[in-house]
Formats: structure tokens, C-alpha cells, sequence
């Protein structure tokens, strides 16, 4: 490697920003994988468009490119952020304050556990992830469906993402972890911005609004599909 | 407004050197004014422990007007103390109450090692400084005022950074121990300034190489520094820094 990208890949400055960039990506495919899910709540074609959907995103040349970056975005993210967790605790040295008050100036509080709740989410990742990805992909759990007027059968993801929110413990872990993840956000969001350089007295309050606003309504957005499709199974 | 004759119970750190492991001490003091500042609070201290024949607290102080960012010390778990843009040493007893337990710490990072007691080296900012913070001009005839010309806003900004008294307080409330606000504010200042252009870009990748070389934390912007730091630099700062570092990188031959 040139030497020069390999001095800002480990330099304090550059770390932080593929901390940024993986981040702001992250944050990209959240709004993404909102829209699709969406599609859960309500279904009155009993999933045929959630599945379709799927079909789709797994499929799609692009897609599929894209979705390689993702996973590498998101292993990028979460072992870096480890390193830098265990770096940062090692910087504060042997010895801890015995009384010691945070305070804060434009951040929110939540950017002082940026690494607690990075690590709750890769495990909310992983299991997530085990419970539908991996299922679909590499186990023969999910059945396939031919639609009307289809040439091609589609696996039914619906029906095990329904039967999965049949059980409460499921569906607060999901509300649960998006808590963690709006949290995460809280600070992500805006502190990606300051990592690029990008504080300005005119666009800094405007990112700060946003970002503040995705880290609820995102999340939210995550959480009422779970709550809904226990309700819609309780009331079927 | 407190009394003028309080009595207080301190936990003070007590630490023969860098190599043996410290300890809290605690000692009552009586007789405390609210006009004192903290320093001379302590000064009352050592003169009462030196009668006792015990070893006096060793703390750094140099001009006790807030200027110069010798004192330091961890106060109830703010650095310099839990009012907000003030050193140690301009911090007066007032903001505290008759019957209270302070609990006096050193900075604590692995860059900052303790020389004893709440003396901590902070020789790990020159270092920083060496490696970048100056300007080479060439001396010789005094130049004529106003001859290099900057805008008034530009001019401010840079003073703002400039402020920076080194003091250590944004590593001591970093909970990365991160020193970006520092480095940031060195950089940030001489970038603003048309005396700086000369070394701009190798400055930020300088100073950066040796605020990590020197085992300081990584900054995450938690922003706790800009609340404790006694001048309230920004970290505005740090994100000027940011951009010479990446335009350093992507943009010059270095």
C-alpha cells in the first residue's frame, strides 16, 4: 500500500472518518430497509408485495453488489469501533477518576456510550440477521410461492417474519433494540458530519435538526412493525 | 454566597511519583473564606499540614490570573473545577458550601504521567507543539503595521483558537483522553492566519502523527472538552483540523 493512505487509514484522523463514511452509509440503508419493511404492516395481499420485494432484493445484480458492501460497511464499522473503544479506555490509563462528572457541549450524551450501544446493536445485527437472513439463504424454513401471473416462485419470507412477532419476547427485543439504535444515532448522525470537517454556523444547526429527527422517526418507524404484526396475529 | 468561616473535608490525591501507586488522603480544613480562590484554599492546607510536619500536597500554579495553563486539577469530577470557563486558580471558594467533601484529583491520561501528587508532565503537548505548532518568518527589517492584511472575522476566529492555554483540561474530560481540542486549536489557530500558509498542510499531518504517537485517545466528538476547557474553545476547532488533515492528505505531495 502508498504509504500515504496507509498513514491516514491509521492515523486518529482517518479512523474517524471511515468511522464517518461507514456510518453514514449505515445510516443511508437504514432509510432503505424502512421503506421495504414497511410494507409488513397491513398486509392485505397476505405479503405478496413484501415478498416480491424480497425476491427482488435479493436477486437485483445491483443489489446483491451493493448489499456485499454493506456487510463489509457494516464489519468495518462495529471492529474498528471496537479497536477505538479499547484504544480510548487504554488512553484514560490505569488509574480511573474516582468522581467524575460528564458534561457536554454541542453533542448529546449519548456519545459518551457510543461503544456500549455499538456492541448492543451488533448483537441485535446478529440475531437479526441469523433469525431471517440466514434462514432464508442457507435453510430450507422458508417455502416458496408462486403468485398469480408469476413465472417464478418466491420464497416466503413473510410468513416467518409473521410468525416470528407471534412471540412477545421477539417483539420486545426488536422494540428494545431499536431504542439502542436511536441512541446510536443520536450522536452518529451529526458526529459524522464534524469527523468530515463539515461544522459551519449555517448547515451545522440544520444536519444537528435532522439528524436528530431520523434518530427518532427511523427507529420508530422500525419499531411500530413488530408491534403491529403481534397485534394483526393476536386479533387473526 | 457561602460563610466566611467554613469548614471543608478534602480527598486528595496523594502519589510519591510516577512509579508507586497513590491513594486518597483526606484532611478537614477550617477557616475558609469564600474570597479565597481554590489555590489559596490549598496554600492554607499545605501551611496546616506543614505545621503537623506531614509532606505538603504538591499542585502546579504560576500566575494565578487564568492566563497562563500551569494549574490544573480534577474538582469534583470537573477539571478545573464545576464552573464553566474558569481555571483552578481563578475558581473561589464561594461556589462551594460550609460541611462539603471535595474530592481533588490529578489529569488523568496515559499521556499525562503523574509526577507526584496532582503534578502530572504534560510534556507530551510541547512535543505536539514542536512538531508543528510555529511559523518560520524571516526576520529582518520590522515590517510596517497592517502590511499583511486579514479579514477582521478571519482575524477573530483565529484569536478564538488562539485562547488555548495548553492547560490539559479537554484531555482530562475527554472520556477518550483524546487531546484533539488542543491539537485542533493550534492548528485551527495558525490556519486561520496568513503567517501559517507557509507550513499549513505539513503542520496537520505533524501534529496528528505526534498526538498519536503520544497515546492520547481518539476522538469521538463527545464534546466534553469544549464544556470544561477554560477558554470554552470550540470544537469547531477540531473540525478545521479535520479539513487540513484530509486536504493535507489528499492534497499535498507529502
Amino acid at each position: 500500500m502508498n504509504s500515504w493512505i496507509a498513514r491516514f487509514l491509521t492515523s486518529s484522523i482517518g479512523k474517524k472518518v471511515v468511522m464517518s463514511l461507514t456510518g453514514l452509509f449505515l445510516i443511508s440503508f437504514l432509510a432503505v430497509h424502512l421503506a421495504g419493511n414497511l410494507q409488513l404492516i397491513g398486509s392485505l395481499d397476505g405479503g405478496q408485495a413484501f415478498n416480491e420485494y424480497a425476491y427482488f432484493m435479493t436477486n437485483n445484480p445491483l443489489i446483491k453488489f451493493t448489499s456485499y458492501g454493506l456487510y463489509a460497511g457494516i464489519l468495518l464499522h462495529a471492529i474498528q469501533g471496537i479497536l477505538l473503544w479499547r484504544k480510548n479506555i487504554a488512553a484514560r490509563g490505569t488509574v480511573r477518576y474516582a468522581v467524575k462528572n460528564d458534561r457536554v457541549a454541542s453533542a448529546t450524551k449519548s456519545s459518551i456510550y457510543m461503544g456500549s450501544l455499538g456492541t448492543v446493536i451488533l448483537i441485535f445485527i446478529i440475531v437479526h440477521m441469523v433469525q431471517f437472513w440466514a434462514q432464508m439463504h442457507f435453510t430450507s424454513n422458508v417455502g416458496d410461492v408462486t403468485y398469480a401471473g408469476a413465472e417464478y416462485a418466491v420464497k416466503d419470507l413473510y410468513t416467518l417474519v409473521k410468525g416470528a412477532y407471534t412471540n412477545i419476547w421477539f417483539v420486545i427485543f426488536y422494540v428494545v433494540s431499536m431504542i439502542f439504535i436511536s441512541f446510536h444515532l443520536l450522536h452518529g448522525f451529526e458526529s459524522a458530519f464534524q469527523t468530515l470537517g463539515l461544522n459551519h454556523p449555517k448547515w451545522s444547526p440544520l444536519i444537528k435538526t435532522i439528524g436528530r429527527a431520523y434518530a427518532v422517526l427511523v427507529p420508530l418507524g422500525f419499531a411500530i412493525i413488530p408491534i403491529l404484526m403481534y397485534i394483526e396475529n393476536q386479533q387473526s | 454566597m457561602s460563610a466566611d468561616n467554613m469548614t471543608l473535608t478534602l480527598k486528595i490525591w496523594r502519589q510519591r511519583n510516577a512509579t508507586v501507586k497513590g491513594s486518597f488522603e483526606t484532611h478537614t480544613i477550617k477557616g475558609v473564606t469564600s474570597h479565597m480562590s481554590f489555590l489559596e484554599m490549598l496554600d492554607v492546607l499545605n501551611e496546616q499540614i506543614i505545621h503537623a510536619k506531614g509532606q505538603p500536597v504538591a499542585f502546579e500554579h504560576d500566575c494565578r490570573e487564568g492566563i497562563c495553563g500551569t494549574c490544573s486539577l480534577v474538582i469534583n469530577g470537573f477539571p478545573h473545577g464545576p464552573q464553566q470557563y474558569t481555571t483552578t486558580c481563578q475558581l473561589h471558594m464561594r461556589h462551594f458550601k460550609d460541611g462539603e467533601t471535595i474530592t481533588i484529583e490529578p489529569w488523568r491520561s496515559s499521556a499525562f504521567p503523574i509526577v507526584k501528587d496532582l503534578v502530572v508532565n504534560r510534556d507530551s503537548f510541547d512535543r505536539i507543539i514542536q512538531a508543528g505548532g510555529f511559523v518560520s518568518i524571516n526576520t529582518g527589517q520590522a515590517q510596517d503595521g497592517n502590511d499583511i492584511a486579514i479579514e477582521k472575522d478571519q482575524a477573530n476566529h483565529a484569536m478564538d483558537a488562539a485562547t488555548c492555554i495548553g492547560c490539559g483540561a479537554c484531555v482530562a474530560a475527554c472520556p477518550n483522553a483524546s487531546a484533539m481540542l488542543f491539537t485542533g486549536a493550534k492548528v485551527s489557530h495558525l490556519a486561520q492566519l496568513p503567517q501559517g500558509q507557509v507550513e499549513a498542510s505539513q503542520r496537520a499531518l505533524r501534529m496528528v502523527e505526534q498526538h498519536d504517537a503520544e497515546g492520547f485517545g481518539r476522538c469521538s466528538n463527545i464534546t466534553a472538552c469544549e464544556a470544561e476547557c477554560p477558554k470554552g474553545i470550540s470544537v469547531e476547532h477540531i473540525a478545521r483540523l479535520n479539513r487540513e488533515y484530509i486536504a493535507a492528505t489528499v492534497g499535498s505531495t507529502k
